[in-house]
């Protein structure tokens, strides 16, 4: 039965992580608000590691690398997403909204 | 066709299926729902799913951390966000241009397609593996062969911490 050892191939973890992408895509074009695009941004990020840990699981020499790749990939998804909502915090402060049509104007 | 659903490589597959579900469900309702708050939840959904597909490809390590990260840290995160900025949802579709959803469908199903092309007529190197890439291996190639990059990350880590302090404090004082 192919549809239950649809684990041990490649293509569907990379189909997974196409499909992610995609969606991430997506949502940061028709997001109309800044959290809306930083969620849009992290399902990026998951479609990018999935492709990173597949290859690491079926054709890369040393299985190391590529958790370690995707463990830097969570760091700097934490990072970006700590900076992201202390800049949209910042931005309602100042403006009582987080619209993107608001953030036009970036002087101070 | 019972028989083989019963057997362990038959509840394995069962298992993959419904966690691939789980991220695609969960990536839909993050990327599609009009609402803020459920598109955090689709956000979690997705990142579980995400976690048990990283157990199939034999890392224990990183589905356990990207349930510790993302959905622990991140994810609160940003629905802590959410309740502080308080984003009303409804007058925005009131200015949107007609053309974007379709427009944002089409570049993300030719993309998508674009990928899924490259996946499907690629024929990929299978290589021998040199190490079974357990905790331990991890741990200590992190600190020999990646320790410039392991030290990196944590100095961008603090001042990613300081910068988010600095910044959401700054318009405090009036």
């Amino acid at each position: 039965m192919p549809l239950l050892t649809l684990h041990n191939s490649l293509v569907t973890y990379l189909a997974v992580g196409a499909l992610l992408f995609g969606m991430g895509v997506y949502g940061m074009v028709t997001r109309r608000t800044l959290i809306g695009m930083l969620i849009a941004a992290e399902l990026l990020l998951a479609g990018a590691s999935i492709n990173f840990m597949a290859f690491n699981r079926f054709t890369a020499p040393d299985p190391a690398f590529g958790q370690i790749f995707t463990l830097f990939i969570m760091a700097i998804a934490a990072a970006e997403a700590a900076i992201g909502l202390s800049i949209i915090v910042a931005f309602y402060r100042h403006y009582k909204s987080i619209d993107t049509d608001d953030a036009v104007q970036l002087k101070g | 066709m019972i028989k083989t659903l019963t057997t362990p490589d038959g509840l394995v597959g069962i298992i993959f299926l419904f966690m691939v579900a789980v991220t695609l469900i969960g990536g839909l309702v993050a990327s599609a729902s009009e609402r803020l708050v459920r598109a955090v939840i689709g956000l979690v959904i997705c990142f579980v799913g995400v976690a048990g597909l990283y157990y199939f490809l034999n890392s224990p390590f990183i589905a356990m951390m990207q349930v510790l990260i993302y959905v622990g840290a991140v994810a609160v995160a940003i629905s802590f966000a959410i309740m502080l900025a308080a984003p009303e949802e409804k007058k925005k579709f009131s200015s949107t241009n007609p053309l974007t959803g379709p427009l944002g469908l089409i570049s993300a199903a030719l993309l998508t397609s674009g990928l899924l092309t490259i996946a499907l007529k690629t024929t990929w190197p299978i290589m021998p593996k040199v190490n079974n890439g357990s905790v331990k291996i991890i741990g200590i190639q992190l600190l020999t062969n990646h320790s410039m990059v392991f030290e990196l990350i944590s100095i961008v880590l603090l001042i990613a911490i300081l910068g988010a302090l600095v910044i959401a404090r700054g318009g405090r004082e009036h």
